[in-house]
Parts: C-alpha cells; structure tokens; sequence
C-alpha cells in the first residue's frame, strides 16, 4: 500500500491522527496532515482505509497494490 | 439479524457515499444501490462556501472521489434521480420517474434543504447556498455585486460574509444573535469573532431580525427588519437554517421529529437506518437526542451504520466536531458548548490569535473544546471529553430504554 495526501485539500480536522497515529500527524502551525509513513506495514493498513474514509476532505488517496 | 441480500442508500452525498464505502471495506458482497437526486457524482459541500464560492477552486475540485474509484465499488449509482416515496413496512422506495425499489436494508441520507423564508424569496438576486449549482449561481452574481446582505448569523452566514467581503463586496450581516455563531461558540468567543468580522471591514448588525425583501421590478434592492430603517441591497443571500429533507418520507410510517427519529444505533425502524444531517439518533453518553450537521458526523454515523447493518450493534454517542473557515482564521470545536459554559484558556494566547479554549460546565467539568488557529492542539485537548460522551455502561433495561 502506498499513501499520498493532498495537503492543500486538507482542512486540518485531524480524524486521520485519531484513527492512525502511526502514520499521519499534524503540523504544530496550521495543523495540516504530515505523512509519517508513505507505505505503513499491513498491520495499519485497515486504519488507513479507515482514515481515507473519513477524512472529510477526500484528502487521503491510497494505492492498495503499490 | 443477518446479513441483509442487499442495500438502497437514498441520498449520494458524503453520508450516502460513506455507508456504500465502508459496507465494502468491510467486506460486504451483495448489491448496492445508491440513488441520489443530483446529476453529478457525489461532491463536498464545505469548499462550497469558501473555496469554491472565492474561485480558488474549480467545481471539479469538489468530487468526493474520481470515476475509478467509483467504480471500484461495484455499487449501482442511480443519480438524477429522487425519492418520493418510502413504505417503511416493506422497505419500499419510490423514484419520481416511477420506479419502485426494495431492498433489505434501506440507509435515509437526504440530508437537509436550504431554508426559505416566505417575506424573503422570490425576488431576482435572492440567494441560498447549499449545492454546487447555488455556489456558481451565489459566485457569478457575487463578482458584479456592490452590496451584499447576509441575513442568517449562524456557521453558513458568517462563512458567506466573510468570502464575500474577502472578494472586495460591501458586506452587512444581520441576524438575530448578539454576535455571529452564538449558539454554537458561546457569548466570549462570539464576540471574538465579530471583532474578527469588524476588523476586516464585514458591517455587523446584530440583534435584528428581518422579515421582508425591499424589491424593485422584480429585484431586490434590500431587506426590511422588523425595526428600523431597510438595509440597502443589490444582492441578498439568506442562511436562516435548513430543514431536514424528510418531505418525501411524510407517509412513510416512520417517526419524523425534525429529521428522522432513530434509536441510539441510528435505525429508524427495522432494516432502515439514517445517517448524516437527517438523522435525529439517541445520544447515550449526553441522555438525549440530538441531529448533527457537520462534515464528520456525516462519514462517522455512516460508518456505524454500515457497521450496524453487518450485524454489529454499537450506539452511535460521537464527540460532535466541527470546523470553520473565516478571514484567515481556522476555528475547530470539539463537543457542544452552551452559552452559559464558563471559556478558559488552555494554551496560547488570545493577542496572538492563537489559542486552544475549553468551556467548563457549573460543576467545573470540560464540555468543549475550541481551538482559534490551533487545529493540531485542539485536537489533543479533545481527549479530555472522552469521558463526557461515552456512553454510560448498561443499565437496567428500563431506565436503558427511555
Ligand atoms: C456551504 C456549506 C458549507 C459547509 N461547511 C462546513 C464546514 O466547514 N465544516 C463542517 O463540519 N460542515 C460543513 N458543512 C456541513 C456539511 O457539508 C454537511 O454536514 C454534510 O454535507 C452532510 O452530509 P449528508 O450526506 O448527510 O447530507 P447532504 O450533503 O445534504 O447530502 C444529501 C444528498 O441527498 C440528496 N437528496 C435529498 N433528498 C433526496 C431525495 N428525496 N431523493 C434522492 N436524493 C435526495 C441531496 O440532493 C444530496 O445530494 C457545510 C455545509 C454547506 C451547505
Ligand atoms: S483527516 Fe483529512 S482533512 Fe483531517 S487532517 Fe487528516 S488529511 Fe487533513
């Protein structure tokens, strides 16, 4: 799995971090995501769905066979 | 009850597009039907009002998801196309062009209509704005006009103010509150945020409500409040709340109580459940209930439902979230704040435009949170809510049951 974010899409509601901490984070400034981990191990892949799901700027894509 | 053969969603905006998408993360094989009564493929509605409405995106930025991956969901999207109908007895839908369709389980995501007030329509230049096609009409006459009243103080008419005077209009924003959004952000911050819409040159007028349109062949050229002198006007949007679009469902059986009245999992009646700004569900952590209308109620009560529908039987008690954009400033509010809560600052600093506020109730206790340019600590200050709206642990069936 491989994970891209639209940063300018992203309005900073922080529900990616709540869901996977492991692999998004917010900037201290502005609160716009930080990608920690472009390619997290399976284990988080189905908090990363989750995140892209409900993240309520579509700003999360996710490239499951990559 | 077990997995139902297949699934009608009614409504395919975030709430509809969530419940089909988490039905299939979650592994759920049957047939979809999402039917939705816009043309176009599911879009978001915040850039409506900001980005959107400012021309610093194009409408196409606004699709919730690109064909591929609509598509990959192997879900029948029937767009263009509205309910009129439902007989909750038999889960039967009925579409204005006469279809019929029925389905195990049936998910209510209509959301909500602009609404209209009868002294203020019906004049040429009168505008609401809740879907892409209000935002490019709201856009295009925004760019000619000269002078602009906003008559609704709520989330919807300050972000409209403040997008309007940031393109160079004349603004005046009206509406019955002491100071914009009020009710959602409590008297402190509310003052905060008129002296944030003051400063930027939005003409504030408070305390006033307005009852009819000053017209001219068939255009307005102001509003009339109840007291005083009409406030000049070439254009006029009114944000004066929405009602839920439960219209089409008033033989339905089921229980309307503006919106769809559900139970704490958000079914309305066997096999149907609702999700987003129509639904009215049982909050156990705060006792009542209570209908959202923000962006992330909207995808998290879908996930729940889709959830439920598979056969889980978890309670939907959120910790409410909201966010607004206005004149620079990013405001997040975590819980629900009541005008009486006492406003504490817990970190930053109110000169510096940067700070993390929490409302406490009578007892001292930490209601809500709201961050002022401060989304990533607003966030970790969330944590001290939990507690507040988790559900209680179960009790006798009686009390439970209320
Ligand atoms: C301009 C604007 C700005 C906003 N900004 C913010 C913000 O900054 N932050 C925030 O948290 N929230 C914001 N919101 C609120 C947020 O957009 C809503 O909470 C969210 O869109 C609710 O999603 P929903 O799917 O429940 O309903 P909706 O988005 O209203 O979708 C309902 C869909 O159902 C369709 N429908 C209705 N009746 C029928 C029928 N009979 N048959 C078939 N289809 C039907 C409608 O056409 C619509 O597409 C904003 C809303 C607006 C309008
Ligand atoms: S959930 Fe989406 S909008 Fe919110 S911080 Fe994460 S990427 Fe940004």
């Amino acid at each position: 799995m491989k994970i891209t974010v639209d940063e300018e899409k992203c309005c900073g509601a922080g529900q990616c971090v709540l869901i996977a901490p492991e692999v998004f984070d917010q900037r201290d400034e502005d609160g716009i995501v930080i990608l920690l981990d472009a390619a997290p191990v399976a284990e988080h892949h189905e908090g990363v769905r989750e995140s892209a799901g409900v993240c309520p700027a579509a700003a999360i894509h996710l490239h499951e066979d990559a | 009850m077990s997995t139902p053969s297949d699934v009608l969603v009614v409504g395919a905006s975030a709430a509809g597009l969530a419940v089909t998408e988490s039905l299939r993360r979650k592994g759920y094989r049957g047939r979809i039907t999402l039917l939705g009564e816009e043309e176009g493929a599911p879009y978001d509605r915040p850039p409506l009002s900001k980005q959107v409405l400012a021309g610093t995106w194009e409408a196409e930025r606004t699709q919730l998801r690109t064909r591929d991956v609509l598509d990959a969901l192997d879900a029948e999207l029937a767009l263009g196309e509205r309910a009129v109908a439902l007989d909750a007895a038999t889960r039967t839908v009925r579409t204005a062009s006469g279809a019929e369709l029925r389905a195990e389980a049936v998910v209510l995501a209509t959301g909500l209509h602009a609404r209209r007030l009868p002294g203020l329509s019906g004049a040429t230049g009168v505008h609401v704005l809740r879907t892409l096609g209000d935002a490019g009409r709201l856009r295009e006459e925004l760019l000619k006009a000269e002078r602009v009243v906003v008559v609704g103080d709520g989330v919807l008419g300050a972000e409209i103010a403040a997008t309007a005077r940031l393109m160079g209009a004349d603004v005046t924003m009206t509406g019955p509150q002491a100071a914009p959004m009020q009710a959602q952000l409590g008297h402190d911050i509310a003052q905060r945020l008129a002296a944030l819409h003051t400063e930027h040159g939005v003409r504030l007028r408070p305390d006033t409500l307005v009852d009819g349109l000053e017209t001219a062949d068939g255009r307005v050229t102001g509003v009339r409040p109840v007291d005083g002198d009409p406030l000049p006007a070439d254009l006029v949007v009114t944000a004066v709340g929405s009602t839920p679009a439960t219209d089409w469902l008033t033989h339905s059986g089921l229980a309307l109580r503006d919106g769809v009245e559900c139970d704490s999992r958000c079914r309305a009646a066997d096999g149907i459940y609702a999700a987003g700004d129509v639904a009215r569900f049982h909050h156990e952590g705060l006792g009542r209930s209570l209908r959202l209308e923000n962006r992330t109620n909207a995808t998290e009560q879908a996930m729940l439902v889709a959830a439920n529908i598979l056969g889980e039987d978890r309670p939907y008690s959120p910790v409410p979230y909201f966010w607004t954009d206005q004149l620079g400033v990013k405001i997040q509010v975590y819980g629900l704040p009541t005008p009486t809560a006492t406003v504490r600052i817990v970190e930053g600093d109110t000169e510096q435009g940067r700070f993390v506020a929490q409302y406490l109730d009578d007892e001292g206790r930490p209601i809500a949170v709201l961050g002022w340019n401060m989304p990533k600590q607003a966030r970790q200050h969330r944590q001290a809510l939990l507690d507040r709206y988790a559900p209680a642990p179960r009790v006798e069936p009686a009390a439970a049951s209320r």
